[in-house]
């Protein structure tokens, strides 16, 4: 089998274990990265929110937030996890249709490619 | 590693904007030079396994959490001005989509993780690696010792972006504007969290990919290595 087709199962691996990163932080109680939490986090641990955090923090609202699907943030490990997943594999189509996109800008005319390799 | 809007002033964002713009133009002018075409898949692979690498938050059992970024083992396998679009595009990617680092701190998002690790970790490798034939043990090593050491440069120069921004920003009555952390905090904390785990993770990632291309396609670590820039 070629190369690129046993990495991309190795990434596909990846995508269906993916959920790991969102489990096994809850189960060890491990909280934000450093300097990536939400304004209220922030006030709980210096007692303020500064001023042009709060108002630059809500600049972009992106379509899936923090991986998981607006509305469903409360529903539980299981949902967030399948939403997890589902972010896995739409990141995952997203890059690989931004480099068919990128391809045929980076790559001479000849060298039209795709991504099976 | 992902720096959130909000915690970088329009100072430090705007500036790694500026930086990044000609590192992006360099980039992609190199790349569409010396990448052959059966590389340009690789690309893509690359991205997909940076992106969902990311996803795998690594706890530290009641503290905070991060991740390897998969940066250095991109750089071996395409050179690291091919590897700078491949994370840009990742990262990018995490931004507008998943809000996983700010819109505002693409540009420093992108220096630390997709020119700082990217390049350290590169020039590391071959440092490291010497002469030695692609097959060789010593060549595993060194994409480990590779991605550990410039991962942890890619935490400092983040902790130093965080930590210059109460220098750099104050409201009258002395708060800060943007992150709250000075260096004193944002140095030790994100350097101490990476040297003592997420360093690991980058290290092993990189390593076994490595040893796994050796086996099953030493060409491809070659491929690599007629590139000179």
């Amino acid at each position: 089998m070629r190369t690129t087709i046993k990495l991309w199962i190795g990434v596909g691996i990846l995508i269906l274990l993916s959920p790991l990163g969102l489990a096994l932080p809850e189960h060890f109680k491990a909280g934000d990265a450093w300097g990536e939490w939400g304004t209220d986090a922030v006030k709980e641990l210096t007692g303020y929110v500064p001023q042009g955090l709060e108002r630059l923090s809500g600049l972009w609202s992106a379509p899936i937030p923090d991986y998981a699907f607006k509305g469903w943030e409360e529903r539980g490990l299981g949902t967030l996890s399948f939403a997890y997943l589902a972010s896995a594999i739409i990141g995952t189509i997203a890059i690989i249709l931004l480099f068919l996109l990128l391809g045929k800008l980076l790559g001479r005319e000849s060298d039209d490619w795709d991504p099976r390799g | 590693m992902h720096i959130p809007d909000g915690y970088l002033g329009p100072a430090t964002s705007g500036v790694m904007y500026a930086v990044m713009l000609p590192i992006w133009t360099a980039a992609s002018r190199i790349a569409k030079r010396t990448l052959k075409a059966k590389q340009v898949p690789l690309l893509a692979i690359s991205a997909a396994f940076s992106f969902v690498i990311m996803m795998f938050n690594v706890p530290i059992p009641g503290g905070t959490t991060g991740h390897a970024v998969g940066a250095v083992l991109t750089a071996i396998l395409l050179g690291p001005w091919a590897a700078c679009i491949v994370v840009t595009v990742a990262l990018v990617v995490q931004a507008l989509l998943f809000g996983d680092g700010g819109i505002t701190a693409i540009g420093a998002n992108c220096f630390n993780m997709a020119f700082v690790e990217v390049f350290a970790g590169y020039y590391l490798y071959k440092l490291i690696s010497g002469s030695s034939p692609v097959i060789f043990r010593r060549r595993v090593i060194a994409a480990g010792a590779a991605g550990y050491i410039a991962l942890n440069i890619a935490a400092l120069t983040t902790a130093v972006m965080f930590g210059i921004q109460p220098l750099l920003h104050r409201a009258p009555g002395g708060e800060s504007l943007y992150c709250p952390y000075g260096l004193n905090v944002a140095v030790p904390v994100m350097l101490g969290e990476h040297l003592l785990i997420f360093g690991w993770v980058e290290a092993a990632i990189t390593a076994s990919v490595i040893k796994y291309l050796q086996k099953q396609d030493p060409g491809l670590l070659e491929a690599q290595e007629e590139v000179s820039i």
